[in-house]
């Protein structure tokens, strides 16, 4: 045991384990759409309940959204309204909203997912197009306005769908189906410039 | 597709973000090991499966991941309404003749 985490220890410290993030710079330009893999970001999987609240949208520094479907941003940081008692927040300027929520002592669970995920941002005039393509949701401006966010599914893959402005869309989807989701939204981003 | 409301969700969602989840309203027994084998075949086994309204456990697997109840014909495959877990049985459908 105590041999094996020598080992791990001196394998993180060699150059070699360099960590390569899922996807890395892949891009692909259609004629009216963009499909890029965004950078990584600091991401966390909050539950709490209805009283928490507060507590933590004062460390979060925004408010948590409560309203089904919504998301609030602020600073580079969004959060994502999931379910009745379950956020994901994501932060893409660095700073880490797990290290905001462990000063929080009201009830809560907050797990770091930075890792787990990968984001793919979808832009331009046919980004709908491109999603509706593997997502069964009413993707119009009147039933997903920007700032808009759901879980939902695209082809078999489950993702995070967040609407960041009237033809931009951030995808969120496990780091292990990220091949799958970028390679359908590609084949899908060529068919919807036609 | 069929376009079910997640009453979490408050608003209709298609289909593929649900999954059925068996029969609604069935109660653990509160002394399970006191339970005769005929009763709890009953409980554990035994399901209604009616030719026409059924109420279901649903979840919204895909979406806020709750559980909530719905009431369904198995006839027509139309969602009657649905309503939150925990909620009891509706005493009066919508659109019910009787």
């Amino acid at each position: 045991m105590a041999k094996a985490a020598a080992k791990t220890k001196a394998a993180a410290a060699s150059a070699s384990v360099e960590r390569r993030p899922a996807l890395d710079g892949r891009v692909l330009s259609a004629p009216d759409v963009k499909v890029e893999v965004l950078p990584p970001a600091e991401r966390i999987s909050l539950r709490a309940p209805q009283v928490s609240l507060a507590a933590l949208s004062k460390a979060l520094g925004l408010t948590l959204p409560t309203k089904p479907k919504t998301s609030a941003t602020k600073d580079g940081r969004t959060a994502l309204w999931l379910g009745p008692d379950e956020w994901m927040v994501i932060d893409e300027a660095g700073n880490d909203p797990l290290a905001d929520c462990a000063k929080v002592t009201a009830l809560h669970s907050a797990v770091g997912i930075s890792h787990r995920n990968v984001g793919i941002s979808v832009a331009g005039p046919a980004a709908a197009a491109t999603i509706n393509s593997g997502c069964p949701q009413d993707l119009s401006l009147e039933a997903f306005p920007v700032g808009a966010a759901s879980r939902t599914i695209l082809g078999k893959s489950e993702i995070v769908l967040l609407r960041s402005a009237a033809d931009a869309f951030r995808v969120e989807c496990w780091r292990s189906f990220s091949d799958y989701v970028f390679t359908l939204l590609s084949e899908a981003a060529s068919d919807a410039a036609n | 597709m069929l376009l079910i409301r997640c009453p979490y969700c408050e608003e209709e969602r298609p289909e593929l973000e649900f999954r059925n989840a068996g029969e609604a309203h069935i109660a653990r027994p509160t002394n399970i090991a006191a339970e005769s084998d005929d009763d709890f075949e009953k409980f554990f086994f035994i399901r209604a499966n009616p030719k026409g309204v059924i109420y279901e456990r649903w979840r919204h697997i895909h979406g806020c991941a709750r559980f909530f109840n719905a009431v369904r014909d198995t006839v027509t495959d139309k969602f009657v309404m649905t309503y939150k877990a925990g909620e009891p049985k509706p005493a009066k459908l919508p659109g019910a003749s009787k």
